[in-house]
């Protein structure tokens, strides 16, 4: 079993009236990456603060190392940030943003020299050490900061939506090498972003957040496959959520018919949720043993086609490699083991329909929309 | 480019007003004032008041560092403030530039006369009168109390606009307080540190009018020099002279400063 490194207990953070923060306790691995995910005001960037010692929270407790650090303020913890937009010092070059911790730490220059050399190493920038910051990409930047803070040695590393500010192509390169620096190093990274994607890639455990509150927290496959509630469901991938009632052990009623699943445990004619992702429906000829639809809509993907098929008024997505023309008539076929089963909660009927797929999705694939961008969370600097 | 139309009347402006006039110091500056002819005798006779010229200097910078000492913290303070009280303070700050320069001066004095406010208090407990002005203590009050927020203006602006992310992050890798300010503060605001300088300098080491109410007759500055010349000595050439060589050292003061450190600090804010 790893060692427990960071503790939060029942930490709360309000201002003026408004909870950003409501009773999260999270226990983090020494070693581990540990990934916070929500949308934007979910509390990651509050929560991520709190244990770079940036916010005091208004309640509750932050151990590290089993020592309660509530008053211990940043420069003194063994923690170091990865700021959103990196936070580099215009005023100088890369090697003296680089050595700024070891300067202030007081060491001895020579080994100064050492060890900025290992870390430009280390983030593939030899030889840009009288660099102004300025000439520098923002993936050149990043791997700076990257230096910047670990050159100092911490124990944790606390990186705040690291990677928004990069294009796509450099994400996935930057996904792949913080993974390995990562590894290299052994430390505990914690991450915060908005992006499932990244999320899922990256962490030994994800913790999914939503109005300053943890709704679930496991390894990325959990999160997937076992998602807690419809929130959860909905953030992670794509998810179809439909109103079920639990028959009895491992038997659900859905648009009135029975299907087999594999949950247990609810109450009998317990109303539930019922997730089924768009990749695990098969699709089959129309007949009478198969739930029946007809498909509304199709989108080409590269690796396959979305398609919105509409059973008795409520619309799924499902994901194909056949094309299914508009107008067609389609029956599907749903594995026992990839209906997924979860209890009613506040989060139930929002999310999982495809109804209003057109504009949803329009969202989620514009580029423009910028989730990064966090302004609810960012007025809450410490004065 | 149609833009550049628009700044029309202000080119004109600028030419008749300004750039006419100058034209006019430098033939005033380089001609006799009896006959006319080209002389050097303007130029040289300044020597005569080079030791004026580097008082006003030394005085002007002694109260831009005094300006710099008062108005820094007190830039940092509205800086670090509530977004929506940071608005009030500086029109706090502006408030005395709303007062006439003159009314302001002319209040000093009365509050510093050997019968003024001041020492008319003191008279009350029993202390003889303080030789509060006339000297150059006051006449660099007086140019503190004017030019302040000349200072602070530019500073704060500088400060206001320093990413707060800059200051966690040298918190985070170790700094505390008085360290964030020396490596990451302090060495970010020096463009507006430039600027506050040049902006209190420049008024301070040309202005007659608080040397001439508040100082006395042993801290004539070059300032009332300059006014003499034309007013009542009736030298209006060695007047311009003396204004040519005051500018022209004003432009190497803030040159030097420029080249110290604004331009490479300019670039990195960029």
């Amino acid at each position: 079993m790893a060692k427990e490194l960071i503790r939060l207990e029942d930490c709360v953070v309000r201002f003026d009236d408004e909870v950003i923060l409501d009773s999260v306790n999270l226990k983090i691995n020494d070693g581990e990456f540990l990934t916070l995910l929500g949308p934007s005001g979910c509390g990651k960037t509050t929560t991520l603060r709190i244990i770079g010692g940036f916010l005091e929270p208004t309640s509750g407790n932050v151990y590290f190392d089993g020592v309660r650090i509530n008053h211990i303020p940043s420069h003194k913890r063994k923690i170091n940030t990865i700021f959103q937009r990196y936070a580099l010092f215009p005023h100088l070059n890369v090697f003296d943003n680089i050595a700024f911790g070891l300067r202030v730490a007081k060491v001895k220059e020579d080994e100064i020299d050492e060890r900025v050399a290992e870390m430009l190493k280390l983030v593939s920038l030899r030889g840009f050490e009288e660099r102004k910051i300025t000439a520098l990409s923002g993936g050149q930047q990043q791997r700076v900061a990257i230096a910047r803070a670990l050159i100092n040695k911490p124990k944790v590393l606390l990186l705040d939506e690291p990677l928004g500010a990069l294009d796509m192509r450099l994400r996935k390169d930057m996904q792949n090498e913080l993974k390995r620096i990562q590894k290299q190093l052994g430390i505990t990274f914690i991450y915060v972003t908005h992006d499932q994607e990244e999320a899922l890639a990256m962490s030994d455990t994800v913790v999914v957040m939503d109005k300053g509150v943890i709704q679930q927290i496991g390894t990325p496959q959990d999160v997937y496959n076992e998602p807690k509630n419809a929130f959860v469901a909905d953030f992670i991938g794509e998810s179809n959520i439909l109103d079920g009632v639990m028959l009895s052990d491992k038997l659900v009623l859905m648009f009135g018919r029975k299907f087999k699943c594999v949950d247990k445990g609810f109450a009998a004619n317990e109303p539930v949720d019922v997730v089924i992702r768009p990749e695990d429906v098969d699709i089959v000829p129309a007949d009478s043993r198969h739930l029946c639809g007809t498909v509304t809509g199709v989108t080409f993907k590269g690796l396959h086609y979305d398609i919105i098929v509409d059973f008795y008024g409520f619309k799924w997505l499902i994901q194909t490699t056949d094309y299914h023309e508009v107008g067609s008539y389609i029956g599907i076929d749903i594995h026992p083991e990839e209906i997924h089963i979860m209890k009613k909660s506040a989060y139930s009927g929002m999310f999982g329909d495809y109804s209003s797929y057109s504009e949803e999705y329009d969202e989620i694939n514009d580029p423009s929309i910028v989730y990064g961008e966090d302004p609810g969370e960012e007025e809450y600097y410490e004065s | 480019m149609r833009v550049r139309g628009l700044a029309s009347p202000y080119l004109a402006w600028m030419s008749i007003f300004i750039i006419l006039p100058l034209c006019a110091v430098v033939y005033y500056a380089f001609t006799d004032s009896v006959t006319g002819e080209f002389t050097l005798r303007n130029i040289v006779s300044i020597g005569n008041y080079w030791p004026i010229l580097i008082k006003s200097i030394w005085l002007a910078l002694v109260s831009s560092l005094i300006c710099l000492i008062l108005g820094y913290p007190v830039a940092l303070a509205i800086a670090r403030a509530k977004q929506s009280r940071q608005r009030f303070l500086i029109l706090l700050v502006m408030l005395p530039m709303s007062m006439s320069f003159l009314l302001r001066t002319i209040a000093w004095v009365s509050l510093l006369e050997d019968t003024g406010i001041i020492n008319n208090i003191l008279g009350k407990f029993g202390i003889s009168p303080l030789p509060l002005i006339r000297n150059n203590g006051a006449v660099v009050l007086g140019m503190v109390y004017n030019y302040l927020p000349y200072m602070i203006l530019p500073v704060y602006t500088v400060l206001s606009h320093i990413d707060p992310s800059l200051i966690e992050a040298a918190k985070d890798l170790g700094c505390n307080r008085t360290q964030v300010f020396l490596k990451v503060i302090l060495p970010l605001s020096v463009s507006g540190i430039i600027s506050g300088v040049s902006m209190v300098f420049v008024p301070a080491v040309s202005t007659f009018y608080i040397s001439k109410k508040l100082g006395g007759s042993g801290t004539t500055m070059i300032g009332d020099v300059i006014e003499s010349q034309f007013k009542t000595a009736y030298n209006p050439n060695l007047g311009a002279a003396i204004s040519l060589v005051l500018m022209v050292m004003v432009f190497i003061c803030i040159g030097l400063m420029e080249r110290f450190s604004g331009s490479e600090e300019r670039e990195a804010l960029m």
